[in-house]
């Protein structure tokens, strides 16, 4: 496989029955996506889009060996669900909910520690468009069609702004291996330099495009691991150059509040590790060129 | 969301932390009675805006007699203040804050705040008073005191303890000083805060710890289980072109440029600023349509942006994931007819529905600017724009 998701891994939807749910989980099984149920509290033992449903996520990994989880659970109980899927012992779980309080992100964080790191769920977004190995399976809520299988892993906090380069990549006949949205919020699960770690690690990814933005402290520590540890070349853009400075810029996490979280701070800091940088939002596709030829 | 400092002292003073005795004023009339009804002789006027720094731009007075108060209330009262921090537009006044006046011995810094890196609430404090954190540690950094609160057990006393010591208070003092720092930490906690940033918090002659000014901010995403901090709000602080937006739904920044933009997805959105930039123009605002941009919501976008009579020329940048390209197609449409626009609008479609979207734009008889890709579409709205200036010009 790629990286966290193929065509084998068992996915459990929770928020399943709801209106978002219930759409996106078809588009997910259309795309080759192996769904095994869902989890709607009080409506256990019926059944949804001719799947099953569970009453709690540990009895739906009971029945369903389920290994992942994606959340479709509204924002004032996201937090409850990824904690309740980190419990049941689920390795991946990929949260869309944006608009999570940040005290409840906080609490998240504490709570996943109390897990062995080897038994830790890997938790990625929240407020993020999911995640995707081409051709094979998808958790989340992206047009799949705009990727093309490949060796270029993609790791970006905007949804929008990663089918962006997806589809500038696609059209210079570059594939992608998986692309992960982290999401934008400040405090979220897996960060640039956890994913970039999971690429590296990865033999079927060849090079990595990083889709930055202003806010927080994740693009210079991943500069940082891009510099002593990754062999594969990376190239990354930085949203938010025109941004002034104590703006939220959609983005809970969007914002630039400290010394080193502007755009063309962050810039810099990737270009002196030795990242391709791409110039602008319309030059994705012949820099990855540039980078992998 | 951002209160007046009247507001965070008020919530302060619920969990125990001391503030100087004062009250609300509306007109000057109102603000001498406010003085006379705290007594003493010397008291402080505030323009209470949803910024820092007012002290330079004028909107701190200390006062001796009635007539002192009246004229510093006259003075403020709808003058809209010019800080680093309110952009040149400035911000309007339309209360104030009269207090009665404190002694100071000693200046203290002492800030909460979201640390990102930790990704748990840290408390910053400096003995180092009435500067600017970012003063302080450019100057002192070495007088700042960090302290990270496990989320599990909250603060303990004996962080808010060394944090007293550290900061080399009078040992008398430290009880109070441990009562502000745990009561600050509580309204954080348990009303959702982002931020609470006492500056100064002094020690008076007599011997009392007390928070002369206070910023407190809270998480939006919170709001929902926090309505009395949601009626808070004032508007009349906020960007009215903001109001107007988020009031709709919708996520929007003012900037000061004149093309205007709607883009859905917020790091698409910060590209396509960035975009328009680079091709030689200057957006006029932020704005993330979101998923689920039905013509409705598409219309109302088009109504916020041109909520700002700056703006010359629009660009519309859709990458349809959950979005459908025909959906915005139809709403651009509407929106140039109902609101009868003559300026020029850029549009790109891309993702799902895209040929159904592009086919509605072709088969119109409105005249929009159809491009493929985000290059293409930034160079056209700001060719378009410049046109438009060089006309006007001549």
């Amino acid at each position: 496989m790629a990286i966290l998701i193929n065509s084998d891994t068992k996915v459990l939807v929770t928020g399943f029955t709801g209106r978002i749910g219930s759409f996106h989980t078809q588009d997910m099984i259309k795309h080759g996506t192996n769904v095994v149920g869902g989890v709607t509290p009080g409506k256990g033992g019926s059944t949804h889009l001719d799947l099953p449903v569970f009453n709690t996520v540990k009895g739906a990994v009971a029945e369903t060996g389920a290994e992942m989880v994606i959340s479709f659970v509204p924002p004032p109980f996201a937090a409850d669900s990824i904690m309740e899927a980190a419990d049941a012992g689920i390795k991946t779980c990929v949260c869309i909910a944006d608009g999570i309080p940040a005290q409840d992100m906080i609490h998240v964080k504490r709570y996943m520690r109390r897990y062995k790191a080897e038994k830790r769920m890997r938790l990625i977004g929240p407020n993020c468009a999911g995640i995707i190995t081409p051709g094979q399976a998808f958790a989340g809520l992206m047009p799949p069609h705009i990727y093309m299988p490949g060796r270029v892993g993609i790791v970006g906090r905007s949804g929008t702004l990663g089918y962006e380069a997806a589809s500038q990549m696609k059209a210079k006949g570059i594939g992608v291996s998986s692309s992960i949205g982290i999401g934008g919020d400040p405090v979220n699960g897996s960060s640039f330099r956890d994913i970039l770690e999971l690429f590296e690690n990865d033999p079927e990814t060849d090079a990595v495009v990083m889709v930055g933005e202003i806010g927080g402290p994740q693009e210079a520590e991943a500069a940082e691991y891009i510099r002593d540890h990754m062999t594969k070349p990376v190239a990354a853009y930085v949203a938010g150059l025109s941004a002034p400075k104590g703006r939220r810029m959609g983005h809970a996490g969007a914002i630039v509040s400290a010394f080193g979280e502007s755009a063309q701070e962050k810039v810099e800091i990737l270009k002196d590790a030795g990242v391709s940088i791409v110039p602008t939002p319309s030059a994705f596709g012949e820099t990855v060129a540039k980078m992998v030829a | 969301m951002d209160i007046h400092e009247y507001q965070a002292k008020d919530l302060l003073k619920r969990f125990g932390v001391q503030v100087p005795r004062g009250g609300i004023a509306y007109s000057p009339e109102q603000a001498v009675y406010r003085a006379s009804e705290l007594s003493g002789e010397r008291w402080v006027v505030k323009a209470q805006i949803h910024s820092g720094a007012r002290g330079k731009a004028g909107g701190v007075r200390i006062c001796s007699n009635e007539q002192e108060v009246s004229d510093a209330a006259q003075w403020m009262l709808g003058r809209k203040l010019v800080t680093h921090q309110t952009g040149p537009q400035g911000k309007l006044v339309s209360r104030l804050y009269v207090e009665e006046a404190t002694s100071i011995a000693q200046e203290i810094y002492l800030g909460f705040v979201m640390d990102r890196k930790e990704e748990r609430v840290v408390v910053v404090a400096s003995a180092q008073g009435g500067m600017e954190i970012e003063e302080i540690s450019e100057q002192e950094p070495e007088s700042i005191i960090r302290s990270v609160v496990d989320p599990a057990v909250g603060m303990q006393a004996f962080q808010a303890r060394e944090i007293a010591f550290s900061l080399g208070l009078d040992p008398t003092l430290i009880p109070q000083a441990i009562k502000t720092i745990m009561g600050c930490y509580r309204l954080m906690r348990e009303m959702d805060a982002n931020m609470v940033e006492i500056n100064p918090m002094v020690v008076t002659n007599s011997g009392e710890i007390v928070a002369l000014d206070a910023k407190v901010s809270f998480d939006d995403n919170a709001l929902f289980r926090r309505p009395e901090i949601s009626e808070l709000r004032d508007k009349s602080q906020e960007d009215t072109r903001e109001t107007f937006a988020s009031d709709n739904g919708l996520s929007y920044i003012g900037l000061d440029g004149q093309i205007g933009c709607i883009v859905n997805g917020a790091g698409l959105a910060m590209a396509t600023l960035d975009m328009i930039k680079m091709a030689g123009g200057e957006p006029a605002n932020f704005l993330d349509v979101g998923g689920g941009a039905s013509p409705d919501r598409v219309l109302m976008s088009f109504k916020a942006v041109l909520n700002d009579p700056k703006v010359e020329a629009i660009l519309v940048n859709i990458f349809a994931g959950i979005n459908r390209c025909d959906w915005v197609a139809e709403g651009v449409i509407r929106a140039m007819e109902e609101l009868d626009l003559k300026i020029p609008v850029v549009v790109r479609l891309s993702g799902t529905n895209v040929e159904e979207g592009q086919k509605i734009l072709a088969e119109s008889t409105v005249n929009v600017i159809a491009t493929d890709t985000l290059a293409e579409a930034a160079e056209k709205v700001v060719d378009a724009w410049k046109d438009i200036s060089l006309k006007e010009a001549s």
